[in-house]
């Protein structure tokens, strides 16, 4: 047996799977550094996931391997639009931003199956794609044994989502911007003292977190199930929001955070080449990744890193 | 004055929120180079009126001039274009922010896309060499101490190129000392050729360092005179509208048993280190031992630790000679202890439940208000009434709810609850803080009258003057340790803020009077 090849599949699966929970978990990021809960990056991953299918399935007999772009930025904007009623739910009327969030996945869910319906005739998913967007070796580096086709053989929504990592950091702990998004999350009434609208800055963060949680879920649909079903997230967002808090708020730790629930999806697959499926009902290592969630939320993090305003909504006029 | 051009002048403000009036066409005029006081009690109305000035609320009615100019505030950033900051009570920084982006938030120097902190820490350090403001630019709030925190507070607003300087109760949080460095930072200040407007209610602050002086009285303007036209008592006179009496009077104590002694005790605070370092103090039946302490300094952990809110991780703490350490709240409070918290609406009240439900809260399992498990209602009605009745505190009903009481009778109501319980250690942690002139009064009665009757009392406050007036013995605290003993009567300011600051103070000294 070839431990470097395993190894090396391992860590490919691993990026495979962990794309879509970076994004997502980077999506949370903006919105909860601002201050908002958002459980419902499920539902924005899932309208994210339905959306790409969609738009590429519109468009792939007339564009060809430029129809994944389009389903993809178009998954982002539908995010980003989706996100928009947590928004004012709970920054305008300053709900509960939990019921919200809920309120907003169970939408999703619904409202995504139901237009399937109309748009495939009465199926419950769409038909499979033709073109989704296909693994991208980059030239010598994907030569090195082992470690080429670990790392450098991806999908390029993989290699956005590393990048997307970088930029968010840059934009939160670098820029303007993200010390007053920083700032709204923290202590939203100094930030309105030095002229901060804090609205605002919510507002955006909301709909920056949809985006970003959407472009997550059309990296599922795009890449590995090449269609979009009721069960294509399936918990991914929850996933997703336990990577946030599991990597204490942070774009880097986030991403490792992502990056360890990856692999227990890897592991899946893994667990199924070595053939232990005889011996293990696959129902358990199918709950791996979940069952890891809970553990790491239960034993390893205390949420004494958030954001001291998180979950609070803003009001100018308490006195 | 009428010769100094005016840089800010208030016209007819009024401001009204659901039942009440803050501020009833309210005039107010200051001069450039002035420190102009705003003196009212708590609620009279001085912080609604300056929210307004800074554009945080708008006014029903009047207008606003700066500079001789009429002028529109609708959000702080006008109001910091106008050159108005702010001096928060609270203070508007971000823990976790370093000083200087604390400082830059909102108007960010830039390096391309990045904020060009190197150049934020140059301006920082300039602001503060030029107005004598000792910060260290890179630190982090959460680490420094809260003096250094206000003078965060005050750069913010010369950053912003703030010519009108709003501070709002600035010395309630700060030690003798500091409040010294204060006064000294706000000659600087207008030296520089700024205009100061002082929010207080302390009488000693005004005549120290101001030079008018603005009186408001729910919500009205009662006078406007000149500092050094006037005296303290007719000021206290016309922010009471009677004749106060500051002197608590006192008989001459006289203790007898021990009913509390803390034996080297230790306990973590929040932060994970320990805010109780071997605190070792004792309170006889009969007198009224006072801590004195700048806030922050273990006085909250102490008060946990007594009524069993936190775990003490070392040492003990014996009630009437029996051991009560790290027991039920429930168990403590039965042992003959009763506590007025820090926090009234935290931990005094439940404040959607009925004044007769919060008389019981802790004596509801008892035989006279629970029967067979059901709680009588008709004994628990019957209790609340007498007690309203005999502390006067002023509600519509014993059904009110306690959130629709005033602060000073919110108090006073849980004041008749601790004390009805006939404890042998009465507990009070900033018993007065938030109340006016009048409740002040009142519980300071109430203390020594349990003092009278033979009583423990513990008091805390963060108020000097109330701990010098009210307590037989001063125990002073600082990092979580008893530094010193010393007795109320023969002590002084000067010594207390000495020793508040960790100063060592020698036995015997302090006797200048």
């Amino acid at each position: 047996m070839d431990w470097g090849l395993i190894l090396s599949n391992l860590v490919h699966d691993t990026i495979v799977f962990s794309t879509a929970l970076i994004f997502a978990s980077l999506g949370g990021l903006y919105s909860e550094r601002s201050g908002v809960v958002n459980i419902a990056l499920e539902g924005m991953m899932i309208i994210g996931a339905f959306t790409g299918a969609v738009m590429t399935y519109a468009f792939q007999d007339s564009l060809g391997a430029w129809a994944p772009w389009v389903g993809f930025i178009a998954a982002g904007i539908a995010g980003s639009i989706f996100a928009l009623p947590h928004a004012v739910a709970s920054v305008t009327f300053k709900a509960d931003q939990t019921v919200s969030g809920v309120a907003l996945n169970f939408l999703a869910a619904g409202l995504s199956i139901y237009l399937t319906k109309i748009i495939f005739d009465g199926a419950g998913q769409t038909t499979t794609l033709s073109t989704v967007f296909n693994k991208f070796s980059i030239p010598g580096l994907s030569e090195i044994p082992y470690i080429g086709h670990a790392i450098f053989e991806a999908y390029p929504t993989s290699y956005l989502a590393f990048i997307a990592v970088f930029v968010t950091w840059y934009v939160v702990f670098k820029t303007p911007f993200g010390l007053r998004l920083r700032s709204v999350g923290e202590h939203p009434r100094a930030a309105d003292t030095v002229g901060i609208n804090v609205k605002r800055m919510r507002y955006t963060a909301v709909m920056i977190s949809g985006m970003l949680a959407a472009l997550g879920g059309a990296t599922i649909s795009l890449t590995t199930t090449s269609n979009f079903s009721h069960n294509t997230v399936s918990g991914q967002g929850f996933i997703a929001i336990a990577a946030l808090i599991f990597g204490k708020w942070h774009p880097a730790g986030a991403m490792g955070a992502a990056l360890f629930f990856g692999v227990a999806q890897a592991i899946k697959s893994l667990v199924q080449i070595f053939g232990l499926t005889n011996y293990i009902p696959t129902e358990f290592i199918f709950m791996l990744p979940y069952v890891l969630t809970i553990l790491v939320m239960a034993g390893l993090v205390g949420r004494s890193s958030a954001p001291a305003a998180l979950g609070k909504p803003y009001d100018t006029g308490s006195r | 004055m009428n010769s100094v051009k005016k840089v800010v002048e208030m016209r007819g403000i009024t401001k009204r929120f659901p039942g009440i009036i803050a501020n009833d066409s309210i005039t107010l005029s200051v001069g450039k180079g002035e420190i102009h006081a705003l003196l009212g009690e708590n609620g009279a109305g001085k912080s609604t009126l300056m929210n307004i000035l800074f554009g945080l609320y708008q006014p029903d009615e009047g207008e606003i001039l700066i500079n001789e100019k009429v002028v529109e505030i609708t959000t702080p950033r006008i109001a910091n274009e106008l050159g108005i900051g702010m001096v928060h009570q609270h203070f508007m920084l971000v823990e976790t922010f370093t000083v200087t982006e604390n400082i830059v938030l909102g108007n960010e120097p830039k390096n391309g896309l990045k904020i060009d902190i190197q150049s934020a820490e140059k301006a920082v350090e300039k602001l503060s060499n030029q107005y004598g403001l000792k910060v260290d630019p890179r630190a982090k709030i959460q680490d420094i101490s809260v003096g250094m925190q206000q003078r965060v507070e005050i750069l913010k607003t010369l950053y912003r190129g703030a010519d009108i300087l709003i501070f709002d109760e600035p010395t309630a949080v700060l030690t003798p000392q500091e409040i010294h460095e204060l006064i000294e930072i706000m000659h600087n200040l207008v030296k520089e050729g700024k205009t100061i407007i002082l929010i207080t209610h302390k009488l000693k602050e005004i005549m120290a360092v101001c030079d008018a002086v603005t009186i408001i009285r729910r919500g009205k303007v009662i006078d406007s005179v000149l500092v050094k036209d006037t005296n303290p008592d007719d000021l206290a006179a016309k922010m009471v509208g009677r004749e106060v009496n500051f002197r608590v009077d006192k008989s001459e104590a006289r203790p007898k048993e021990t009913i509390l002694a803390v034996e080297k005790l230790t306990a973590m605070g929040n932060r994970g280190v320990n805010a109780l370092n071997n605190l070792s103090l004792e309170v006889r039946a009969g007198e009224i031992l006072g801590i004195a302490g700048v806030d922050g300094n273990g006085q909250s952990e102490l008060i946990e630790v007594l009524t069993g809110l936190r775990k003490a991780t070392n040492g003990r703490v014996l009630l009437n000679g029996k051991e009560i350490t790290n027991q039920s709240p429930r168990n403590i409070s039965e042992s003959g202890l009763s506590h007025i918290p820090e926090d009234r609406h935290k931990r005094g009240l439940v404040l959607d439940f009925t004044m007769s439900e919060n008389m019981v809260l802790e004596t509801y399992f008892h035989p006279t208000f629970c029967k067979n498990g059901f709680l009588d209602y008709g004994a628990i009605d019957k209790h609340a009434a007498k007690l309203i009745e005999e502390f006067d505190v002023r509600t519509p009903s014993i059904y009110t709810p306690a959130r629709a009481l005033s602060g000073g009778n919110q108090q006073k109501a849980i004041i008749a609850r601790e004390v009805d319980k006939n404890p042998d250690l009465l507990i009070a942690a900033q018993p007065t803080r938030g109340l006016d002139v009048g409740a002040i009064e009142f519980i300071h009665r109430r203390l020594i009258d349990q003092r009278d009757q033979g009583k423990a009392v513990l008091l805390l406050s963060l108020e000097l003057d109330e701990v010098i007036n009210v307590s037989d013995r001063i125990a002073v605290i600082y990092e979580g340790v008893i530094v010193g003993i010393v007795d109320a009567k023969s002590t002084t300011e000067q010594e207390l803020g000495l020793m508040m600051s960790g100063g060592k103070v020698m036995q015997g000294g302090g006797n200048d009077e």
